[in-house]
């Protein structure tokens, strides 16, 4: 095939722009499976024994890697299910039926897609400890599905617009009712929607530091963001840095992996999910 | 089974797209409902399957009052322009849908689905889905669908729409021997009057909400009630001629040509505006009514040839001829109109 321009200068761009990111992940992959002098640049041995928090209790009080990978896996989970859930059903309302104003929810739903949620922690703390649901994982759960809604919601209407009323209409009268054409005939249709919300609400979901940080910051709800960050804090100067990166990398191995699986899933939220 | 529809009207917010219409609809006949776009022919359509709510009057199928009974209480199958048929499953579960839905034994659904699948000639494709099929099978698709759990009324919203030229021949009259064949009472929407002449039993022509004539083809083809009827109805197009009512006929404008009228025709008072309609198969070299003008446009159509002949007062007048005729562009002629055939309309557009 002739090419109209060459690839290299471009390649070359792309290079020195992702070139800082580049090194920072390839020190992580390095530096968690080596030892090293301090001072020095390149490592001087190969372990395992940043990986010890695998298998030993680390000193610190919370209650090991797994009991928080489970905590962590917990909450995206249920998390996205929740998104997944809601979205599809108001998704389906906003775009369909004509209820009460709909304009209201439309126009609402643009501006907390926009807002800076982080300006809302205050009350929603005070909420949750008159709720009785601070310092749980399903208080956080709550509040970050709550906040991850008006994205799903707003994407999953995008993929509603997009299927022809007539396929409902059909459907309609073919004697089905109203529940059964939405369930047997329209959700099919937009499938990669759902799949596409499932996905980054959960991965939204694992990668979440600040609301469990602040909304349940004991250690029965902690997750790994926050246990990370406990690592840095708890160790102050004397921190292990080899350590952290380990569990840096152990934490961002699932995102990854899902993200080469389901590649291709997530770009449709792209190509089904922009029409207003 | 036979529709009556009883004073319907229908708006959208503040515009009244239909007001007070009335029609009754034999059983077992075929009717098309006729018109340009926007005249309200789909909005009837979807008020007989129960899309559209009646803002009043009143739907019976047979002696059954319909106009509070949802869709799916009506029994109507409906076909649609696009055919709506469910991407993500094959023919076979296409057409079954309607009875899963209404919990048929699955030995039911098999014969029946059989069954409907050879009546409309798609046995073979049980297994693909919508997108691997052609415009023609699709519609056959969307057909046995809409006839497989036996409704008492077919609907047709402008079948044949989206098929290239020559499927369209041949789904115009697979539509209507599937229809004789089932005896169904059908109704097609449709802006097409070749398509409305050549399937139904009857017309009903509408324009801006309002049934404008309902008869058969042939009548409504020779006996139009205005001019608007009679400009939709054949192609090529029938041709007016402006005038007014004089002594012994019709004075064309701007000319002192007077075209005798027949003896069935009462003119008006004379000075009164007429218009004449001649239809261009009854504008021939040999008829008696002669008339001057010039050949100022040529359509060979292969086996006919199509003129347009300017008259001295500039209006045109169109004539089909079989192959043959040694006519070239810019010739003067001095054809004739077969004075029998000549369809005369009051200023208001309304048959003299």
């Amino acid at each position: 095939m002739r090419q109209n321009f060459r690839n290299w200068p471009v390649l070359l761009v792309l290079f020195v722009f992702s070139a800082p990111l580049l090194i920072m992940l390839t020190f992580l992959l390095v530096d968690a499976f080596t030892t090293k002098v301090p001072g020095t640049m390149f490592p001087n041995g190969v372990t395992l024994h940043h990986f010890r928090f695998l298998w030993t209790d680390l000193d610190n009080g919370s209650w090991g890697i797994w009991g928080v990978t489970l905590n962590t896996f917990n909450f995206a989970l249920f998390t996205s299910l929740a998104v997944t859930a809601i979205s599809v059903t108001a998704g389906y309302a906003l775009s369909r039926l004509a209820f009460p104003a709909r304009g209201f929810f439309l126009g609402g739903l643009i501006v907390l897609h926009a807002f800076p949620t982080v300006t809302l922690i205050i009350a929603i703390f005070l909420i949750l400890q008159l709720l009785g649901l601070y310092n749980t994982l399903i208080g956080v759960i709550v509040v970050k599905a709550a906040l991850e809604l008006p994205f799903g919601i707003w994407v999953m209407k995008g993929f509603y617009d997009t299927v022809p009323w007539e396929i409902e209409m059909a459907g309609v009268q073919d004697g089905a009712s109203r529940f059964t054409v939405w369930w047997k005939l329209i959700l099919p249709q937009v499938q990669p929607g759902l799949l596409a919300i499932l996905i980054f609400s959960f991965l939204s979901g694992w990668s979440e530091f600040i609301l469990p940080m602040v909304l349940a910051p004991g250690n029965d709800a902690q997750v790994l963001s926050t246990y990370l960050a406990t690592m840095l804090l708890d160790g102050g100067t004397q921190a292990d840095f080899n350590l952290f990166k380990a569990v840096g990398l152990f934490y961002a191995l699932p995102v990854i992996i899902i993200y080469l699986v389901f590649q291709n899933k997530l770009m449709n939220i792209y190509g089904g999910g922009t029409k207003g | 089974m036979r529709i009556s529809i009883e004073n319907f009207t229908k708006s959208f917010g503040t515009t009244t797209v239909i007001e007070d219409m009335s029609l009754e609809i034999n059983s077992g006949e075929m009717l098309a409902l006729l018109g340009p776009s926007g005249c309200g022919k789909s909005t009837t359509l979807f008020a007989i399957c129960g899309i559209h709510r009646m803002n009043s009057g009143r739907l019976l199928f047979g002696e059954r009052d319909v106009t509070r009974i949802s869709s799916q209480q009506r029994n109507v199958g409906v076909v649609f322009q696009n055919y709506a048929l469910y991407p993500h499953m094959n023919v076979f579960d296409n057409i079954a849908f309607p009875l899963k839905v209404r919990r048929d034994s699955r030995a039911d659904i098999e014969r029946k689905v059989k069954e409907i699948a050879d009546l409309v000639h798609i046995g073979e494709l049980l297994h693909r889905k919508p997108a691997e099929l052609s415009g023609g099978q699709q519609q056959r698709v969307a057909l046995a669908r809409a006839l497989v759990r036996e409704p008492d009324i077919l609907l047709l919203d402008e079948p044949l729409a989206n098929l290239d030229a020559k499927l369209r021949l041949e789904m115009r009259s697979e539509i209507r021997r599937i229809q004789q064949q089932t005896g169904i009472t059908a109704v097609l929407v449709t802006h097409d009057q070749v398509e409305a002449m050549s399937m139904c039993d009857r017309i009903a022509i509408m324009d801006q909400g309002k049934i404008m004539q309902l008869s058969s083809p042939k009548e409504m083809y020779e006996d139009p009630s205005s001019d608007f009827v009679a400009g939709f109805l054949g192609n090529p197009p029938i041709a007016f001629l402006e005038g007014v009512a004089a002594e012994g006929g019709m004075r064309l404008a701007n000319s002192e040509v007077t075209l005798p009228v027949p003896v069935a025709i009462n003119l008006p008072d004379h000075g009164a505006a007429v218009r004449f309609g001649i239809r261009p198969e009854f504008f021939q070299p040999d008829n008696d009514l002669k008339i001057k003008g010039r050949i100022s446009f040529v359509e060979t159509q292969g086996r006919e040839e199509l003129y347009d002949v300017t008259l001295e007062n500039g209006s045109v007048l169109r004539s089909i001829q079989s192959q043959g005729g040694s006519f070239k562009l810019g010739d003067n002629v001095n054809w004739g109109i077969a004075g029998d055939r000549i369809l005369a309309f009051d200023a208001a557009g309304n048959r003299l």
